[in-house]
């Protein structure tokens, strides 16, 4: 059954009380919580993933709670935590949903080490795969967005999975986490751009997620051959666009920085990096406007799949 | 067979044979308390001593092994630090003992198999403390950055430095003086811990020393006992593993015993004892048990003490959490900085943090 599936207080207390459990990249979480902030985002955001029938054989208890009794009453306040563990410092309560997602980010990228776990989107368009990678606000949700919009298959917004036996990359299709301009830029692209609450004041600003489409999650266990990375950098006075080729070694170093366990890995990552870089053309792009790169990425692909 | 919750990591470890009868759901329950408790990789290696692991469900198994690949990856890293260490302090030309975690890491303990490490631990001559931290500092680890009252927590009271960062690295190098906080009233003789030091063997790790078994079994017992027991349950299956390895040796019990009276450190050692014989079944000497604990005495109310370690040695997971385990863990803090420092000193750090905030 999927989350949509549910009637919705149904669905409410079934959060509340045993929690839900979903997939989670390479790992089932089960996600508890008394806070309607959640129970919409999940609603909204998650309604077609399917929910797990055994809430007892998840991978990873998460919680979303008041982190007091105090501060359930005096400026709320909500804490994740993972098996009893808090990652993180407790934010003001409006800002729940947008925990649950960095808390999820942090759930895959310290946990999933048969994985290389690299920070990049990843979508795919017949049976190929791109993987964007880049500083935080160099417009690569943004670029996600724009391609997810264009009927890429979404893989990921955040984390690029690279399975250390295969070299493939392995889906996780959660939301698109936009921010401050980019929603606006998102929510242009037209009413299919299922854009959902923004949390303003977030320590990155005012937030909000897109929704996965639903042939993304319903494709969540099928994994892609990795074939183009392409390094985005959005500049508002950037025009025309510059798009240029990245030789493999130099793309090979800068991507270590953009890995979230490159040291823990050692010589398992080097190897599944070199074979990443191997696979893959790579592109460095600066544009000024996403209609200008877009039809660009567009044509890479149509040429190269003929 | 016993099913209680807050048991079943401790018993698993005790005894793995009893896994072939879990459930997928209790496999999950098992990997998240270990995984709270930081063991999951030395669940990893007592189930495979035991053949075990074939019964694993196979998304615990997965988990086991990521821990298992995590924790080898961990033993190269410590070692690699120790030699840098090692280098950097070569001309001061005095002892670099290694402790703890790293020190179990460098002379191939048992307790190091399936361990991950935080930090590395080291011990030197008091005499040579501010020399040995103008060179670790020119070789990379820079002092973390705390305020002045911290700065002199540790300088003045505590019985290390502040915790030291590699610039590059990120590793954490913690420098010791001693085992014990002087504020304590308790002062074991770190020359003579130092003394009895013994070189590794390992001829690239040549220069480093860990200390004499029975002064390691009691530095990680007054590590433990006389301290927060955040993560608890790991450092007493260290000290089950550690009275596992050491207690078969020649010698050994007599010379724990007369060590752990001669530096004041009966009932931390007999805490040691009796804790991982309650939680792990771990075989110690009846003698020595007996000579402790004449020399230890009567704690103040037994019950409550008892009570405590209960609840402070399980796995700090919801599953293992009782009402009471707020409460328990707040006193085990509180108990902590009582044993650790003079009563007006304790109000002073007390009242500071109190009003101040911070980490200690």
């Amino acid at each position: 059954m999927r989350v949509a599936d549910f009637p919705p207080d149904q669905f409410d207390r079934k959060l509340a009380d045993s929690g839900v459990p979903l997939r989670c990249g390479p790992f089932v979480v089960c996600i508890s919580s008394r806070l309607p902030h959640i129970a919409a985002g999940l609603r909204f955001h998650y309604a077609d993933f399917e929910v797990h029938a055994d809430p007892e054989a998840s991978d990873f208890d998460i919680r979303l709670e008041p982190p007091s009794v105090l501060r359930r009453l005096v400026r709320p306040q909500v804490n994740f935590t993972c098996d009893g563990r808090a990652p993180f410092r407790p934010l003001p309560i409006d800002q729940a949903f947008p925990m649950l997602e960095w808390g999820l980010n942090w759930v895959i990228s310290s946990h999933a080490h048969d994985h290389l776990v690299v920070h990049g989107a990843v979508l795919e368009r017949n049976g190929r795969a791109l993987i964007l990678a880049a500083d935080p606000g160099s417009g690569k949700s943004t670029l996600c967005a724009g391609l997810v919009h264009a009927g890429w298959r979404l893989l990921s917004d955040e984390l690029t999975l690279v399975n250390l036996d295969n070299g493939r990359l392995v889906p996780v299709a959660r939301p698109i986490s936009l921010k401050n301009e980019s929603i606006d830029v998102v929510r242009a692209l037209g009413p299919e751009a299922a854009v959902g609450a923004v949390c303003y004041g977030t320590g990155k600003g005012a937030v909000a997620h897109m929704r996965p489409p639903s042939e993304s999650v319903a494709r969540i266990s099928e994994a892609a051959v990795p074939a183009w990375i392409i390094f985005p950098k959005f500049a508002r006075t950037q025009t025309p666009p510059v798009v240029e080729e990245v030789g493999h070694a130099h793309a090979f170093m800068e991507l270590t920085r953009h890995c979230f366990n490159y040291a823990l890995l050692g010589g398992a990552a080097f190897g599944a990096l070199a074979g990443l870089v191997d696979r893959c053309r790579v592109l460095r792009a600066r544009y000024g406007h996403l209609d200008q790169i877009l039809p660009v990425i567009e044509q890479l692909a149509a040429e190269e799949t003929r | 067979m016993s099913l209680i919750a807050s048991r079943l990591l401790a018993d698993t470890l005790t005894d793995p044979k009893r896994s072939a009868e879990y459930s997928p759901a209790r496999w999950s329950q098992l990997i998240k308390q270990a995984r709270a408790a930081d063991l999951l990789g030395q669940l990893r290696a007592r189930l495979a001593t035991a053949n075990r692991l074939d019964a694993a469900s196979p998304a615990a198994r997965r988990h086991l092994d990521i821990a298992w690949e995590l924790s080898l990856r961990h033993r190269a890293a410590v070692r690699w630090e120790a030699i840098h260490v090692r280098d950097a302090l070569a001309d001061l030309g005095v002892p670099v003992v290694l402790l703890k975690g790293s020190a179990y890491c460098i002379a191939d303990s048992p307790a190091a198999i399936g361990r991950v490490f935080n930090d590395v631990d080291i011990l030197v001559p008091r005499r040579a403390l501010d020399a040995a931290e103008v060179r670790l500092i020119r070789a990379g680890w820079l002092p973390a950055r705390v305020n002045d009252y911290d700065q002199r927590y540790y300088r003045n009271w505590m019985h290390e430095l502040p915790p030291m960062e590699h610039k590059s690295r990120g590793t954490v190098l913690d420098v010791h003086h001693t085992i014990v906080p002087p504020t304590s009233g308790i002062v074991p003789d770190a020359a003579s811990l130092i003394d009895h030091a013994r070189p590794v063997a390992d001829p690239e790790l040549k220069g480093l020393s860990v200390l004499a078994p029975e002064d390691m079994v009691i530095h990680s017992a007054c590590h433990l006992f006389l301290g927060e027991f955040h993560k608890g349950l790991r450092d007493l299956f260290d000290l089950h593993v550690l009275f596992e390895d050491f207690g078969p040796r020649s010698g050994f019990w007599e010379r724990l015993v007369s060590r752990s009276i001669e530096a004041g450190l009966a009932r931390p050692v007999l805490d040691a004892m009796q804790q991982a014989r309650r939680l792990f079944n771990t075989r110690i000497d009846v003698n020595a048990q007996a000579l402790l604990e004449v020399r230890a005495g009567h704690p103040a109310l037994p019950g409550v003490r008892e009570w405590l370690f209960d609840q402070v040695l399980r796995p700090d997971h919801p599953l293992c959490r009782s009402a009471a385990t707020g409460t328990a863990r707040w006193l085990a803090y509180a108990r902590s900085h009582w044993l650790r420092m003079p009563l007006p000193l304790l109000v002073y750090h007390l009242g500071y943090k109190a009003t101040k905030g911070g980490a200690h």
